[in-house]
Formats: structure tokens, C-alpha cells, sequence
């Protein structure tokens, strides 16, 4: 008999998994727990455990069917458990767009471990082999006699059961996936679904904090009378200033602990502030701008060189040069960074809308010089989050307070903190060049470009990463003798983060709008275009770009980039679009494919004017091959949901600087896109034919701002170089 | 003062500047209103007053004396207001943050005009921001409610 630790520590192929328990009275003596995610109870309750955050990409739909799927339970009935940040569940950061893909495995094996020593009791309470059984429904059944028996009445026998040395999974799950029930939806629409904020503890309080307005600095001195002599102040605080690189530390300031947010709010309205100097203390977006244009004028690093680019745009037929600017974009979840921390008599246990529990957690154990294992972080659902809630600093500001006022304190970020202070995406410069023979045919491309890396968050890194250029650069599989692609240092002035899609966006809007460009000079349109210069179906392969591609991490075995799939998302859009019959009057059509986190998407996006000559989106028609996929709905969702968010991209989303301040607050400045300015319709197709699973929350985003300039040029003559586009 | 939410009297002793979303939340504990803005730009703390859509967040609570308030944990006493039902019909929700609000907002609109049209939903819903972006499944979810009126 194989101990249940051993097993699992053999089952993980990436190694590390102990038996996990979650929080509460996760089992009774009588239940059935083979593990952490699956919990039989004798009354008939099958909970599944979800370890990923959910934050409305339905990863607590999808990963707890796959459970379900092996272990032959009813998705319909399942109770879903949320886990707790402990390394025992393995890799929990909720990013990447990567859940599915690198969990369903283990998934169904945690799910077959369970159905394994069910369908052994259940056979032999029936009477019959263990090959004549079968476990569907909540129940192990003997099909021929059509008898059965509950898997809770199974629970306390099984509970007793070695476990399985191996497991034998079940056939692979349909291509195109299932059609699930929604967990949450029902709680979400009757306001009993709980986000950190909505969580209430006895005698907690509410901290407003006040944080360094400019980067790199930080408090010198404060004036808290104004502040102490609002009713109901319980303390103000002052927050230690981060130490080195920002990382995911909290950038310190002054925290205002009320005894609710109004007060706290109102409070920290009347904290005077005097802050230290910083080197970005006077810049501006303007001159950054500036100074990036200037940059890309210029020779870069080269940075994946193949023949001479230099001399192949010299002596080409034709030459065109464009540059393209994306600003820097705030996430702009709906749920500003939120979380609930309480000191107990020798740990801390932390409530916070986090996508990496365990980072939240190690962190707090560390300022709080706490061993982990005495810090406890529950993960409430996320009101959204897009890589922002990848950084715990707000837990962190929470533990610390709670630290100090010894009552459990909620840090609720103010709209207005969370657009000014977060980690915003990356701003970026791109200037292509392409060159022509006399037939028409590219024969050289050169791409420079000037961007902040997200490592200068970490350390002292001004030049955008390999890992950064292959989103949407590196990857892309441009059939051209002559290439450069050459970066150059950039100053960053903000912590600059993740954001969905990262990368991907800035380089897709400038590819894919060039391309368009150069589509237009030749007399042909896009989708035509594309299928020339990424050449015919193949594997695109380090060998042919002359560099290593970096694919999201994944084996390019498994995930090779397959020039034929561009094709198929490219041939299919433009049919599901009649991207080739003439648009309706006063409207016209543009195109953009991309792939990213190794799913490939295209878009159509049609236009007309809207009442006041700006850009009116009437419809959408995307076709996404992400391979295979578990929760059918949920990927259409997302990628309608990626529309919208690729429109606000495309037509609002700009964070300015000035006087080294971020210049919008709130969303009359930092607009979004509203349901008034939605497309009419969005048609999704889905491309499931079996590859192994790509991304989903993500790949959708990146086509679209391109696709609505395209458009945008079509309709008006204007070409758009420079986001938003309003 | 007292305060009538969702057909339950509260006596409170509280500033009457204090924004209704506020007192809804830290007060009454009632958590299904959200706060998203403060500035009534987002709509994910829209409750009623009287039957009217409002934005809790820029609401002084003393408006609100002697009127009724209806959160999103009154909109129905099971879950079942036909709004509530076609928007998990329509699989609307993706994080969830701002669909209390959405709903209410949607709701006052039926009460409003019964069966609205597309253009009416849109300019009735325009205030309310939806980051994840479902507009197109709520938009359909509110003809689909409003065709039954």
C-alpha cells in the first residue's frame, strides 16, 4: 500500500504535492478525501476543490468539471470549493492564460484517483468485477443489471481504501468541450457572491492610505491633526518606504484606520503630506513621447538580425516607414485592490482578491516575521483583475495594519489609487520599415522599438526582454530575406505590470496596422496580404527565425507555431464576415490576426461614423483556434469580452504623466468602453480540432485595436499611428 | 434617522452626508451594493429610491429618509426577477463585480417603459461600465426580460 503523501508526491509530475487541506471543516471522519481537491461526504455532497482565482474567466466552472469528469460526478451538482494560497496545491498564480492548459492533467488524475477507489468499493457492494463497473452521476453503477450505488453511501467504506498506485484516465474530453453550468452566476445576481470588501469581521476597521504621488519617492514628514480630529479615526499610520526595485512591495505613505471607508476616506482627504524628491519628479508624457520617437529614429540593439536589412530597404523598390505609439493603460478591474487582513495571537490570516495567494502569503509572513505556515490567505471572488491582482501589495499594506491596530483592518484602494499607483501596461514606440522589389514582394523589415520592460519593476532593467519580444515579435512567422529587429533603453516612470494580452497588444497594433499599410500600397487587402508574407503552411521554427522563440514557456513540440493555423483563423473570419462582399452603406470592414499564448485569433471589425464623426463600432466577427477547450460558453465569453476590452484599447485607454504624477483619476478621464458605443452583434466561431490546449482569457484582446484602425482608414483615409484613436 | 431598505426600518445615527452606499455597506452590511468610483461614473453601486435607479455613491443618506430603498438583495425575495433569470439564462456575468449594479439599473428601466428597445437599453445603460465585458449578453438579457411586459 502506497502512503496518500508518496502517491501524490509520485502523481505530480512537476514534483511538489502534499495533501492539502482547505480551509474549515473541509472533512468529516465519514468522508471520502483521497486528496485535496475531492471530498465524498456520506450524505451524497461532492465538493471540488478550485485552486486558481476566480476572477470571470470561469476557472471555477472549468477545472472542478474536469475533477468531475474522471472522477464521474455531475458537474450540475457539485459544491466548489475555493483553496486557500498553500504551495501544496502546487502552482496556483492565476495568469498567463494558462490554467486549463497546465492543470487539466492533473485534473483528471486527482479525478481518476477518486473514481478508482470508488468503483472498487461500489463493486463489491454490488457483487460484481471492478471491469463490469462504471461511475457516472454521483454513482458507481453496474450497467448490465442497471443497478447502482451513491457515491455517498460509498464515502465512509472508501474513506477506509488504499489508494490507486496508477490511474488510467478516462477518454479525453470532447474537443470543443462542454457546455457547463455557471457555479457562481446565481450569487452573482443576487448580490450574495463575496468579493473581499463584502467580507465582514468582528470589530474590523477600514484604512484609507495615502501613497507616494511620484515613483521613487516617499514620506518625509506629516501633518495628521486635521486627520485625528475626524469622528471616528481609530490611528493614522505612517508605511515603511518599499527598499530597492518595487517588486510586489507596497509603496509605503500614510494610512488613515476608520471605523468605516467614509470616514477613513474624508480623513485621508485632510493628511498633509510632505514627500522627498524623485528623479521622476518632472516628467512628463509628453517629453518621454518625445524622447522614444527620437530613440527609434535611430539604430537600436540588435536584437535578431537575418541578412541586411539596412541594405535591403536601401536598395528597395519601394519603401514604407511608419511609427506607431500605444500609451501606457491602467487595468481598471471594476474591484479596486481590496483586501482584509486579521493578526491573531500568533499568525495573521488575510482575505484579499489575489491571482497569487502564495506570493500574498509569503510576503506577509515575511514583514510580519511570521513563520508561513501561521499565515492563512482565503481568496474571495476577484472583481476582476487582468494581472494587476498578480502583485499582493495590498495584502501586504492589510497585514501590516493589522499588525499595528491589533483589530482586523480592510485596505480599500480608492478608484483614483488604483489608476494613479497600480503596475500599469507597458507604453511602446515602434517604428516599421518595410521595403518592396519591384514586384511588390517584402524583401526587408525592420522593427525598432522603444518600450519599458517589466523587469525595471524588479531590478535594473531598461530594454525590453526576450520573453517581451516574443509576444507577438519574435513569434510572428514573417517570410522576409532581409530583417531586423533592434530596442532600445527606455526610462520607465511607473511600476509597470502585466496587463491582459501585455506585450501582445503593443506589437500586434503596430504590426498588424503596417501590414495593413502595406496591404493598401500593394492594392490588395490583408487577409491576402498576410497569407503571402507569413508564407505557406509549416512549422515556423528557431531554425528559420535564426533565434530562439520563446512560446509562452511550452515545448514548440507540443505547441509549434503552425503557419496553417493563421491560414484556417484568417480563410474563416473573412468568410464569417463576407469580409469580401462590399459593407453596407456609410461602413466599412478592417482585419488583424495575432497569436498569442499559443492560440491564434482573427478579427473583423466594421465601422460607420458615429453622431459626432468618431468611430461607431457596429459589429464584430472573431475566429479563435485555441485547440482543445473544456467550458465552451465561458471561451465565447471571453472572447467577446476581449472585443470590448480591445475597443476601450483601440478608441479611450491612455494614462498620461505629468509632473511625474499620472495625470487621470477616475473614469471620466480614463474612459471605457460603454454599452452605448458596444458593437451590435459579436459573431464567435471556435476552432477546436484537438491541438493541445492554447490560452484563452487573453489571445483575444491583441487583433482588436488593430483591426478597428484598419477599419478606421478604410472608412475615413485616416491611418491611425497613435492610441487611442478618440 | 431612519431608513427603509428593502421594506426593513433601520434607526441609524449617522451624518446625513454620508453617501447611502456607505451606510448601506458599512452599516447595514449589506454588501451587494459595490463601490467602484465614488463619483457615479461606473453604475456598480445603483440602488433605488422610490422605485428610481440612483448612484448610492454620490446619494447623501438623507435623501433617502423617508423614501424606500431597494438593493440588489431586494430586487426579489428568491433570485427569480425576470432580470435575474435571463441573465443567468444568458450566462451574463463574468467577474460579477458590477452586475448588482447593472441589474438594478435594468431593472427601474423595465419598470420604467416595459419592453425596451435596443436603443433604449443602450441609452439607459450607458452609465454603467462593465469592464470584463458582457454589454452584448446584458443587452440581450433585458430585451429578453422586457419581451414578457
Amino acid at each position: 500500500m502506497t502512503t496518500r503523501r508518496a502517491f501524490l508526491l509520485g502523481l505530480a509530475a512537476s514534483g511538489l504535492l502534499a495533501v492539502a487541506t482547505p480551509s474549515g471543516a473541509w472533512a468529516a471522519p465519514a468522508d471520502f478525501v483521497p486528496h485535496a481537491w475531492i471530498r465524498v461526504s456520506a450524505d451524497g455532497t461532492v465538493a471540488l476543490t478550485c485552486h486558481r482565482s476566480e476572477m470571470g474567466q470561469g476557472v471555477r466552472s472549468s477545472l472542478p468539471a474536469l475533477l468531475a469528469y474522471e472522477l464521474g460526478a455531475d458537474p450540475a451538482r457539485i459544491e466548489v470549493v475555493q483553496a486557500d494560497g498553500d504551495p501544496a496545491y502546487g502552482d496556483q498564480d492565476t495568469d498567463g492564460s494558462r490554467s486549463v492548459r497546465t492543470q487539466q492533467d492533473l485534473m483528471r488524475r486527482l479525478g481518476a484517483v477518486g473514481r478508482i477507489v470508488l468503483e472498487r468499493v461500489g463493486a463489491r457492494r454490488l457483487g460484481v468485477p471492478v471491469a463490469a463497473v462504471t461511475s457516472r452521476d454521483h454513482a458507481v453503477w453496474h450497467e448490465p443489471s442497471g443497478r447502482g450505488v451513491p457515491f455517498g453511501d460509498l464515502a465512509t467504506e472508501a474513506a477506509a481504501e488504499p489508494l490507486p498506485d496508477r490511474v488510467t484516465l478516462r477518454a479525453d474530453p470532447p474537443a470543443s468541450g462542454w457546455d457547463l453550468p455557471l457555479v457562481d452566476a446565481h450569487a452573482q445576481v443576487t448580490g450574495a457572491a463575496r468579493y473581499v470588501a463584502d467580507i465582514v469581521l468582528e470589530g474590523q476597521c477600514t484604512a484609507v492610505i495615502v501613497r507616494p504621488p511620484v515613483l521613487g519617492s516617499s514620506v518625509v514628514s506629516f501633518d495628521d491633526t486635521e486627520a485625528r480630529a475626524v469622528p471616528g479615526v481609530v490611528d493614522v499610520i505612517e508605511l515603511p518606504a518599499p527598499s530597492g526595485p518595487p517588486g510586489f512591495q507596497p509603496l509605503g505613505g500614510v494610512a488613515v484606520v476608520a471605523e468605516d471607508t467614509w470616514t477613513a476616506k474624508r480623513a485621508a482627504e485632510r493628511l498633509r503630506v510632505t514627500w522627498s524628491q524623485s528623479p521622476h519628479d518632472g516628467a512628463s508624457w509628453t517629453q518621454d513621447l518625445a524622447a522614444m520617437r527620437e530613440a527609434v529614429a535611430r539604430p537600436g540593439t540588435a536584437r535578431r538580425t537575418r541578412g541586411d536589412a539596412e541594405g535591403a530597404l536601401g536598395s528597395a523598390a519601394k519603401r514604407l516607414d511608419a511609427t506607431y505609439v500605444v500609451p501606457h493603460l491602467a487595468h481598471a478591474a471594476l474591484e479596486p485592490p481590496c483586501a482584509v487582513a486579521r493578526r491573531t495571537e500568533d499568525g495573521c490570516e488575510v482575505w484579499a482578491s489575489t491571482q497569487t495567494p502564495q506570493a500574498a502569503r509569503s510576503m506577509v509572513a515575511e514583514v510580519l516575521g511570521l513563520d508561513e505556515a501561521k499565515v492563512t490567505v482565503h481568496v474571495p471572488f476577484l472583481g476582476a483583475a487582468f494581472g494587476r491582482k498578480s502583485k499582493p501589495d495590498f495584502a501586504v499594506e492589510a497585514a501590516l495594519l493589522a499588525d499595528r491596530v491589533r483589530r482586523p483592518v480592510r485596505v480599500q484602494w480608492l478608484r483614483e489609487d488604483a489608476m494613479r499607483q497600480g503596475y500599469v501596461h507597458a507604453c511602446s514606440v515602434q517604428r516599421l520599415e518595410a521595403g518592396l522589389d519591384g514586384d511588390g514582394r517584402l524583401v526587408a523589415w525592420r522593427h525598432r522599438i522603444a518600450s519599458p520592460t517589466i523587469a525595471s519593476t524588479f531590478g535594473d532593467a531598461h530594454e525590453l526582454r526576450d520573453s517581451e519580444l516574443g509576444q507577438g515579435i519574435g513569434d510572428q512567422p514573417l517570410e522576409v530575406p532581409a530583417l531586423s529587429v533592434e530596442t532600445h533603453p527606455v526610462q520607465e516612470r511607473l511600476r509597470i505590470g502585466w496587463m491582459r494580452s501585455v506585450y501582445n497588444i503593443n506589437h500586434a497594433f503596430a504590426i498588424q496596422s503596417f501590414l495593413d499599410e502595406l496591404a493598401h500600397a500593394r492594392d490588395t487587402t490583408l487577409p491576402d496580404l498576410l497569407k503571402e508574407v507569413y508564407g505557406p503552411p509549416r512549422r515556423y521554427t528557431p531554425e528559420e527565425a535564426g533565434a530562439e522563440i520563446w512560446n509562452y514557456g511550452a515545448s514548440l513540440d507540443e505547441h509549434p507555431i503552425d503557419v496553417g493555423r493563421y491560414h484556417r483563423v484568417i480563410d474563416r473570419v473573412r468568410a464569417l464576415s463576407r469580409w469580401d462582399e462590399p459593407a453596407p452603406e456609410g461602413r466599412a470592414r478592417g482585419f488583424a490576426v495575432h497569436r498569442s499564448f499559443l492560440t491564434y485569433v482573427a478579427v473583423v471589425v466594421e465601422l460607420s461614423r458615429g453622431t459626432r464623426g468618431g468611430p461607431r463600432l457596429e459589429r464584430a466577427w472573431v475566429v479563435a483556434d485555441p485547440g482543445r477547450i473544456v467550458n465552451r460558453d465561458r471561451v465565447r465569453a471571453q472572447l467577446e469580452g476581449a472585443v470590448v476590452f480591445g475597443a476601450t484599447v483601440a478608441l479611450h485607454g491612455r494614462l498620461t504623466l505629468e509632473d511625474g504624477r499620472v495625470r487621470e483619476g477616475n473614469f471620466h478621464d480614463y474612459r471605457l468602453l460603454r454599452m452605448n458605443e458596444a458593437p451590435r452583434s459579436i459573431d464567435v466561431e471556435l476552432i477546436t480540432e484537438g491541438e493541445p490546449h492554447g490560452g484563452v482569457g487573453e489571445p483575444g484582446v491583441p487583433p482588436v485595436a488593430p483591426a478597428i484602425a484598419n477599419a478606421w482608414f478604410a472608412l475615413t483615409g485616416e491611418r491611425v499611428r497613435e492610441l487611442p484613436l478618440t | 434617522m431612519k431608513l427603509v431598505v428593502n421594506g426593513v426600518e433601520h434607526t441609524l445615527d449617522v451624518d446625513g452626508e454620508t453617501p447611502l452606499l456607505w451606510v448601506i455597506r458599512d452599516r447595514l452590511r449589506l454588501t451587494g451594493t459595490k463601490y467602484g468610483c465614488g463619483e457615479a461614473l461606473c453604475g456598480a453601486c445603483t440602488v433605488h429610491l422610490d422605485g428610481h435607479a440612483v448612484r448610492s455613491c454620490v446619494t447623501p443618506v438623507a435623501r433617502a429618509e423617508g423614501r424606500r430603498v431597494t438593493t440588489i438583495e431586494g430586487l426579489s425575495p428568491d433570485g427569480t426577477h425576470p432580470l435575474q433569470l435571463a441573465w443567468e439564462r444568458h450566462g451574463v456575468p463574468q467577474c460579477g463585480y458590477c452586475q448588482a449594479g447593472q441589474l438594478m439599473n435594468a431593472a427601474a428601466l423595465l419598470d420604467e417603459v416595459g419592453a425596451p428597445t435596443e436603443e433604449q437599453v443602450d441609452r439607459a445603460m450607458a452609465g454603467n461600465l462593465c469592464r470584463c465585458g458582457t454589454y452584448l449578453r446584458i443587452r440581450a438579457a433585458i430585451l429578453d426580460a422586457g419581451k414578457g411586459r
